[in-house]
């Protein structure tokens, strides 16, 4: 076990295929929107690709508003041992 | 029969006592008995009512309902998988701290009245500071005593609200409560830290990260769905329980995104499930108190499972810190599948727990009329998916590989990992396995296909917006970094104020003393001190005594 273990990901082909079946799933449920006829409670959640769309931006938000928040809240791993 | 009449808690308790003398295989066995044994008793014989008397009070120590025997059986599962999980390592006392533990966990469920409660409140505070203080890190033992700080109040606050309520109502029933009362309040309160209420929340991440791999285990099953249960006794259909836990939901996943330790970010994550759980009790109905309890299961497995494979992590690496870590799906293969169904699980994908469990809270939130907080739970659910599901395996076991050539996890590990992997898998493709055992009569049916659909486009496009932001560079890299959090008011704010303190009050004593030297130095001196005469000092007392007199007199 000395040498370095070679692992699936190692190869970026593998990485490739993986994402590339992932966007096309994207895909597929994006499209299934308009054929499937969802039931719903509130009026926006009947737009065509309202929860793809929701989960898109919501992530994009949560990440950059996470990485504003470093800006003020960011200290050093001995921050509480150190005075 | 006699079975009914021994409380569950009782062999946790003796099996605590005997594990330290006990090493080995023997110890291993005997973690199991108390769990599995009473396990099978609670199945076959749910207890009814035991009671006992302690200074003049009639105490209720075992009242079991149909909500008590679902977290009771729920703690006995939990625990055999914890103890499962806890074989790879000989310890003496741990055993029996996280016996006595999960034991206490037991006794809050069944007791039906408040001093009972209290009771095993403390127990649950002592046992699991012990634990923590065990834990084995190098912040461990502070750490231990700061989450024990924070419990000592939440049973005080208990103590006094239960006090206070029986000098007004008389009654020491564990039941339903109200918050127009100061009582009612308190004991609020003191749930609320148990629970991890925003604001008071500070102890759950400083602890978690400073267990044992096994420690946080227990601690993650335990110590806050006691809360839960004892809330959803006590204030179900409180409306304000709603808002407090849309917030649970939504502020951790923020920390969570740029935590670099790893359990830390399972225990932001821990409140964001928490929180739908809080939102459930406070909706009040049938459909959301389900949702509430039994998103509580599922979640005790689910994130203990989540737990294991970062203590297996932290077992063979010696750390979780997401800036060192990466790679280990090729020495680890078995618990990164096993920690991405629980990642899975977490994030609610269909056919696995979380998805039959989250979205009872989630529908009763929108047939109760809160669309904007459910939006907020929807932002949860997907951020949930983004650093739990994502975040957690993304930086452990894949990532950059950081060259580490470890072993897979112990067989022990991989065992509890195992079982609650498929318990998982069970709870979501078969939810009526679980659904049998709710305390409160609906007829959810989870899937349909519009709800399945919707789930999966939520979680695939904000796995996509990861994709997107990794490519582009935006996502914030995992750095050797701690973050702010309500901690540094105690931790940072409070000593420094107390330092300041002292140091002023050692600059007015300093003060004090120069002006009384120099006033003594001022004083005309008697060429030589003549001592006091006898009759002198009588005199003295006399006048002090008198005086004395006087003051009493007008007092």
């Amino acid at each position: 076990m000395s040498q370095k273990q070679k692992g699936v990901f190692d190869n970026p082909a593998n990485v490739q295929r993986l994402l590339r079946f992932f966007y096309s799933l994207c895909v597929v449920l994006f499209l299934l929107d308009f054929v499937v006829h969802r039931h719903h409670l509130l009026d926006f959640e009947a737009i065509p690709g309202f929860y793809a769309a929701f989960g898109f931006v919501a992530c994009v938000l949560l990440v950059l508003l996470a990485k504003l928040m470093r800006k003020f809240l960011q200290r050093d791993e001995d921050y509480y041992d150190k005075r | 029969m006699i079975s009914a009449d021994i409380p569950p808690f009782l062999p946790f308790f003796l099996a605590s006592i005997l594990l330290p003398w006990f090493t080995g295989w023997w110890q291993r066995l005997l973690m199991l008995v108390p769990p599995v044994l009473g396990g099978i008793m609670l199945l076959l014989f749910p207890p009814t009512e035991v009671t006992a008397s302690l200074m003049g009070f009639e105490l209720a120590l075992i009242h079991a309902d149909k909500l008590s025997l679902l977290f009771g059986l729920l703690f006995h599962l939990a625990a055999i998988l914890a103890f499962i999980f806890s074989w790879h390592k000989q310890s003496r006392f741990e055993p029996s701290l996280s016996m006595l533990y999960a034991g206490s966990a037991i006794g809050a469920v069944f007791s039906g009245d408040l001093i009972s409660l209290f009771i095993f409140w403390e127990l649950l505070a002592l046992s699991s500071a012990g634990l923590v203080m065990m834990g084995g890190q190098a912040d461990s033992r502070n750490a231990g005593l700061r989450y024990l700080y924070a419990h000592i109040l939440s049973g005080l606050l208990l103590l006094s609200g239960i006090l206070l309520h029986y000098q007004q109502s008389g009654s020491l029933a564990f039941d339903k409560l109200s918050l127009d009362t100061l009582a009612g309040v308190l004991i609020f309160l003191a749930f609320g830290i148990k629970c991890a209420f925003p604001l008071l929340h500070g102890w759950i991440t400083d602890a978690y990260a400073n267990a044992s791999a096994a420690g946080a285990v227990f601690l993650s099953a335990f110590t806050t769905k006691v809360a839960v249960y004892a809330l959803a006794r006590s204030f179900a259909g409180t409306e304000i329980l709603i808002y407090i836990g849309a917030i649970m939901t939504c502020f951790p996943i923020f920390y969570a995104v740029i935590e670099n330790d790893l359990r830390k970010v399972l225990a932001y994550s821990m409140i964001n499930q928490l929180g739908f759980m809080v939102c459930g009790i406070g909706l009040g109905t049938a459909l959301a108190l389900n949702g509430a309890v039994a998103h509580a299961f599922a979640d005790v497995i689910f994130k203990g499972l989540l737990f294991m494979s970062m203590g297996a992590v932290l077992f063979r690496t010696g750390h979780t810190l997401g800036s060192d870590l990466g790679g280990l799906y090729k020495s680890m293969p078995k618990t990164t599948v096993l920690c991405l169904v629980g990642a899975a699980s977490i994030s609610a994908f269909p056919l696995f727990s979380g998805f039959v469990t989250k979205s009872m809270v989630m529908l009763a939130m929108l047939e109760q009329g809160y669309p904007i907080l459910w939006l907020m739970l929807l932002f949860a659910s997907a951020g949930v998916f983004h650093h739990a599901g994502i975040k957690i395996p993304y930086f452990a076991f894949f990532a950059h590989d950081r060259g580490y050539q470890v072993n897979e996890a112990p067989w022990t590990m991989l065992l509890a990992m195992g079982v609650s992997a498929v318990l998982c898998i069970l709870i979501g493709s078969y939810p009526e396995l679980l659904y049998q055992w709710l305390p409160w009569s609906t007829s959810y049916q989870p899937y349909d296909l519009t709800h399945s659909l919707t789930q999966m486009q939520l979680l695939c496009f904000s796995a996509l917006a990861f994709v997107w932001l990794n490519k582009r560079g935006l996502y914030p890299p995992e750095l050797r970094s701690i973050n702010l959090d309500i901690d540094w008011f105690y931790r940072r704010l409070l000593p420094l104020v107390a330092e300041a303190l002292v140091r002023d009050m050692r600059a007015v004593r300093a003060k004090l003393y120069e002006g009384f030297t120099s006033l003594v130095q001022k004083m005309p001196r008697k060429p030589a001190f003549t001592p006091w005469t006898t009759s002198d000092l009588t005199l003295r007392l006399a006048l002090v005594l008198a005086l004395l007199l006087v003051i009493s007199l007008l007092a």
